[in-house]
């Protein structure tokens, strides 16, 4: 985690790097890298920022220090720009579900691709894409993943003072449920019987759901040790239909491995 | 009471009391009588709670709920320091502790024993944390004598209620048609004296208010051997006999793994429970890293962070975790502190997702050991 | 587990927090990864006040990175001399070797508990350290070379990876001089390695030992310290006899974060020193 401030220390005198690259994500995520635009231009005297949007095509000057990707892998161009990408950046931090899990879009990974673009698209024949949407470590080594669906734009400031500074980030790999008890929120699924994903799902957004008397939807992912199988079943005793579940634990990061392989353990029984 | 909300006020404290809210009794700021949850009371089981009205309830006559006095003595994120750097040289800023001393209305028995096993923890120990100690002082805690008992409920089984004798300033027995009120301080009295209306009353009040807590305390006992009504809950309970052995000498029993497939591993338990006290402290600072906050949050052992070294996490997984909770709960922390760390409140059933109940447990491992 | 604690001076038992202030007077890069530090107080009256015994730890704070429980690896009698050797494995261990000389760090301490040689007068010892572990137990070799003759025999046996792991490599001989029988081993030698090979508790095959007058300290990896233990109980050392230093995560060395909790014990108050009676029960059990 010190690989930045090392650097730092070793007597270079320019500012530490920071490129951002976007793959394709939803709406949420890019908005969320506006927010955090805010954020890192209030920190851009310690920082060189390099932004490379989408749409550029023009050649990566690297090498950065700290690349940050958003988004997740749909072509094959995809494919090849991350892989090129990896050999540029020092510490690859990929943000958001979607660069982490897949994200939303992985929700194709489950659907006949082809169908798909046909309702999206207008003209198909131009679309080029691999069959899956897949997530970046799938296709290369990926340093930390800030998760999120948006990410939480305080962890990804603290990410980055973390990486100057040379400290671990405090980004906890524990349940939601816990930022729930420290905020105090009453526990929604044990007070008003709602499916809650929380149990199962990595800390990081505040608990901000259940704050509201809403479910968490799993924006962050599975946590460490998340047991999947266990809270659905207890959900579905309690008399949750299980295609609800199902679609709880398919949401932004229905493709990370926790919650993919209870979805498809779900679906199955049901079918079977 | 409202006199007593006033008089508490008066003195310069900060008020907090059971109220309803998003489904629950929770504590918070307490500015009138209207506030109490009057009529309410919690039906609790193994990752249920639910409030019902009952017509003939009372003030008080819901039990404990998901916040307890954990929060305000230790509270789940405080700083512990604040540091600025100065030429080349850290400069520590003095820590303030002056915010207004809190009285709480509602701590049961259980959550007074409590809050005497986290005295022992940040108190009587070798070192004092000077921020639990200052709140610690400043506390003025009005206790109210249980009339009721969730299934969840077993202070019979720990020895910690469900009368509380003594750790209050004041003790609230509701009564049908009043409030019998016990001074268990100086300053107890001295605020009771300056409540308008209050009167000492006849000692048939006194009997009668004791003859409340012997009632419950008998029910209790009863309850949690036989069903109450059919279908109903069994009150919780548990066999405390030679409890510390029984684990320490079980801890490769298979039910910890058996527990660790429904166990989630979400520290829900860990953190409603009013004795854990687990805690991290970490770095807080700006980009130029030259104003330090060093800030203190709950923790729980079912992370990985607990017992995380650099070379691996100890504890590393979900059965290796559950088995550090309750042997800790029950055994370990005999050893340490010269009591159970649990109290009997029952929270970590009730407010376990899926509803893991440790008696069940125990009940469990002593059943398969001779 | 309620041992008598005794608070050092230099820790204010009512404010436990509290950080004295320190500056490195020298770094000494040991081997690749590990560098010792000197560190002088800038208080001088905290100077004068500190003293610790051989076995116990600081916590080293720099602060916005974090705080890290590191032993004491130098002479107890010359307490004004103060030694920490550090190993350069995660954020604060890592930012401590990018410190240069002159700089300051946060310190609270001493924490923990003893190797009780003061009580071994008159006795044999085994020390037995592996790796790292050597720092935690040289305390121990200062103690003992400072009034030899009020020992028995006095056996080192000390182990590392590879010979370029070797940690203190210059005191070997004098250790020898002071009459402290050192064997050196590594896992893995070199070209130029003439010494043994083999893993520490390999070592006890050589020692003539009396069971009832030995004393084994014994540092190192979990793993290593089991087979040491394993090698002293063969040799019917008596388990209240064998000392071990425990490692578990640290945030605070007060009792409070729960973090160095290993059963019954807490390791920053009621350790990291313990006897093998103690440990005995946890030691083998996987992950607890
Ligand atoms: C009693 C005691 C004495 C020690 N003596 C020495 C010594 O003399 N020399 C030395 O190099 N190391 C020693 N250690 C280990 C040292 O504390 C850790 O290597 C160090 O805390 C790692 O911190 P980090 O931030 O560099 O690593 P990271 O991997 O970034 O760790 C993050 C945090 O986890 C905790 N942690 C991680 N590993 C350990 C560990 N092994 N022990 C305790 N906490 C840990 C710390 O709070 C640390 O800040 C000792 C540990 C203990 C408990
Ligand atoms: S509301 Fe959801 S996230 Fe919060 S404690 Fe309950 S189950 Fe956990
Ligand atoms: S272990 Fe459970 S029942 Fe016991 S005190 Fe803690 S929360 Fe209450
Ligand atoms: S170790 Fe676990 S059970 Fe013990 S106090 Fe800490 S959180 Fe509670
Ligand atoms: S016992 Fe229940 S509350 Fe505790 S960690 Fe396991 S699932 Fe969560
Ligand atoms: S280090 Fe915090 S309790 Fe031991």
């Amino acid at each position: 985690m010190s690989k930045i401030s090392e650097q730092h220390a070793t007597g270079s005198t320019s500012k530490p790097t920071l490129a951002v690259f976007k793959f394709a994500s939803c709406y949420g995520c890019q908005l969320s890298l506006l927010d955090a635009e805010d954020e890192l231009l209030a920190i851009a005297h310690q920082i060189e920022i390099a932004y490379f949007l989408e749409a550029r095509t023009r050649a990566l000057e690297g090498p950065y220090d700290i690349g940050l990707v958003e988004g997740s892998i749909t072509t094959e161009h995809d494919a090849e720009r991350i892989r090129e990408i990896r050999r540029q950046c020092r510490f690859l931090v990929t943000i958001g579900a979607c660069a982490t899990a897949g994200g939303i879009q992985a929700l194709r990974n489950w659907s006949d691709v082809g169908e798909f673009i046909q309702q999206v698209y207008a003209t198909p024949g131009y679309i080029s894409t691999l069959a899956t949407s897949t997530a970046i470590t799938d296709h290369v080594p990926v340093d930390f993943e800030l998760r999120g669906c948006p990410i939480n734009t305080a962890q990804l400031v603290e990410l980055i003072t973390s990486l100057l500074i040379g400290r671990t980030p405090r980004v906890p790999n524990y349940s939601v449920c816990i930022e729930c008890k420290l905020r105090g929120t009453v526990c929604v699924a044990v007070a008003q019987g709602i499916s809650c994903l929380g149990p199962v799902t990595q800390a990081g957004c505040g608990a901000i759901c259940p704050s509201f008397n809403r479910e968490c939807f799993g924006c962050y992912g599975p946590q460490e040790l998340a047991n999947v199988t266990s809270l659905c079943e207890r959900y579905e005793e309690r008399g949750e239909p299980r295609d609800h579940l199902v679609r709880l634990v398919r949401n932004f990061n229905g493709y990370a491995p926790a919650f993919r392989a209870a979805g498809d353990a779900l679906e199955e029984e049901s079918h079977g | 009471m409202q006199g007593l909300i006033d008089a508490l006020k008066e003195d310069g404290y900060r008020v907090i009391g059971p109220q309803v809210a998003d489904g629950a009794v929770v504590y918070d700021e307490l500015e009138s009588l209207e506030q109490l949850p009057l009529g309410v009371i919690d039906e609790q089981d193994g990752g249920v709670y639910r409030l019902a009205r009952r017509q003939d309830a009372g003030y008080f006559d819901h039990v404990v709920g998901p916040h307890s006095l954990k929060r305000y003595l230790f509270p789940p994120q405080e700083t512990l320091q604040q540091l600025q750097l100065k030429d080349g040289g850290w400069r520590v800023e003095p820590q303030q502790f002056d915010e207004p001393p809190l009285a709480v209305i509602g701590p049961r028995s259980c959550d007074l024993h409590a809050m005497a096993i986290q005295d022992r923890v940040f108190l009587e120990g070798p070192y004092v944390d000077p921020g639990y100690r200052a709140r610690r002082e400043g506390l003025f805690v009005v206790s109210v004598q249980c009339r009721r008992a969730a299934a969840t409920c077993f202070c019979h089984s720990m020895k910690t209620g469900p009368r509380a004798d003594h750790g209050f300033d004041l003790a609230l027995s509701e009564l049908d048609d009043c409030f019998a009120i016990e001074v268990g301080s100086e300053r107890g009295g001295r605020i009771l004296a300056a409540v308008d209306g209050w009167k000492p009353g006849a000692p048939t009040i006194v009997d009668r208010a004791n003859d409340q807590s012997s009632q419950l305390e008998r029910s209790m006992e009863q309850r949690s051997t036989t069903e109450a009504a059919p279908g109903a809950p069994k009150l919780r309970q548990l066999d405390t006999q030679d409890l510390r052995d029984l684990l320490l000498n079980n801890l490769d029993h298979p039910r910890w793994e058996q527990v660790a497939d429904r166990c989630l591993a979400c520290a829900n338990c860990t953190m409603v429970c009013p004795t854990c006290f687990c805690s991290s402290v970490s770095e807080v600072s700006d980009l130029t890293n030259e104003h330090v906050r060093r800030e203190r949050t709950w923790t729980s052992c079912f992370t990985a962070e607990h017992s995380f070294l650099t070379s691996g996490v100890v504890r590393n997984s979900t059965a290796a975790r559950y088995r550090q909770w309750l042997t800790h709960k029950l055994s370990t922390w005999i050893d340490q502190f010269d009591s159970s760390g649990c109290v009997g409140c029952g929270r970590c059933i009730t407010w376990c997702p899926v509803g893991i109940d440790l008696t069940e447990e125990v009940a469990a491992i002593r059943e398969t050991t001779k | 587990m309620k041992p008598n604690i005794q608070v050092a001076a230099t820790v204010d038992a009512a404010n436990p927090w509290a950080t004295h202030a320190v500056r490195i007077r020298a770094i000494e890069q040991e081997v690749s990864d590990v560098a010792s530090y000197e560190l002088e107080f800038e208080d001088s009256a905290v100077a004068e006040r500190f003293h610790f015994v051989p076995g116990q730890f600081n916590m080293l704070y720099l602060p916005g990175i974090g705080e890290s429980a590191i032993s004491i690896s130098s002479d107890p009698d010359v307490p004004q001399r103060l030694l920490h050797t550090v190993r350069a494995v995660g954020s604060v261990t890592r930012a401590l070797a990018r410190k240069q000389i002159g700089d300051q760090l946060l310190l609270r301490g001493p924490f923990g508990s003893a190797w009780p040689v003061d009580l071994f007068r008159g006795q044999d010892i085994v020390i037995a350290a592996g790796g790292l572990g050597l720092a935690p137990v040289r305390p121990v070799i200062h103690y003992i070379m400072n009034r030899r003759g009020e020992f028995g025999k006095v056996w080192l046996l000390y182990g590392a990876r590879s010979p370029d792991d070797l940690l203190y490599t210059s005191q070997y001989d004098c250790w020898r001089e002071t009459d402290i029988e050192t064997h050196i081993t590594v896992d893995l030698g070199d070209n130029q390695w003439k010494g043994n090979i083999g893993v520490v508790p390999s070592l006890f095959e050589r020692l003539q030992l009396d069971a009832s007058l030995t004393r084994v300290l014994t540092c190192g990896p979990e793993i290593m310290m089991r087979f040491v233990i394993a090698e002293c109980l063969a040799q019917k050392i008596d388990p209240k006899h064998i000392f071990v230093s425990m490692e578990r995560n640290m945030n605070c060395a007060l009792g409070f974060c729960g973090h160095c909790q290993l059963g019954p014990a807490f390791v920053c108050k009621d350790g990291p020193v313990f006897t093998y009676e103690q440990m005995e029960p946890y030691l083998n059990v996987e992950d607890f």
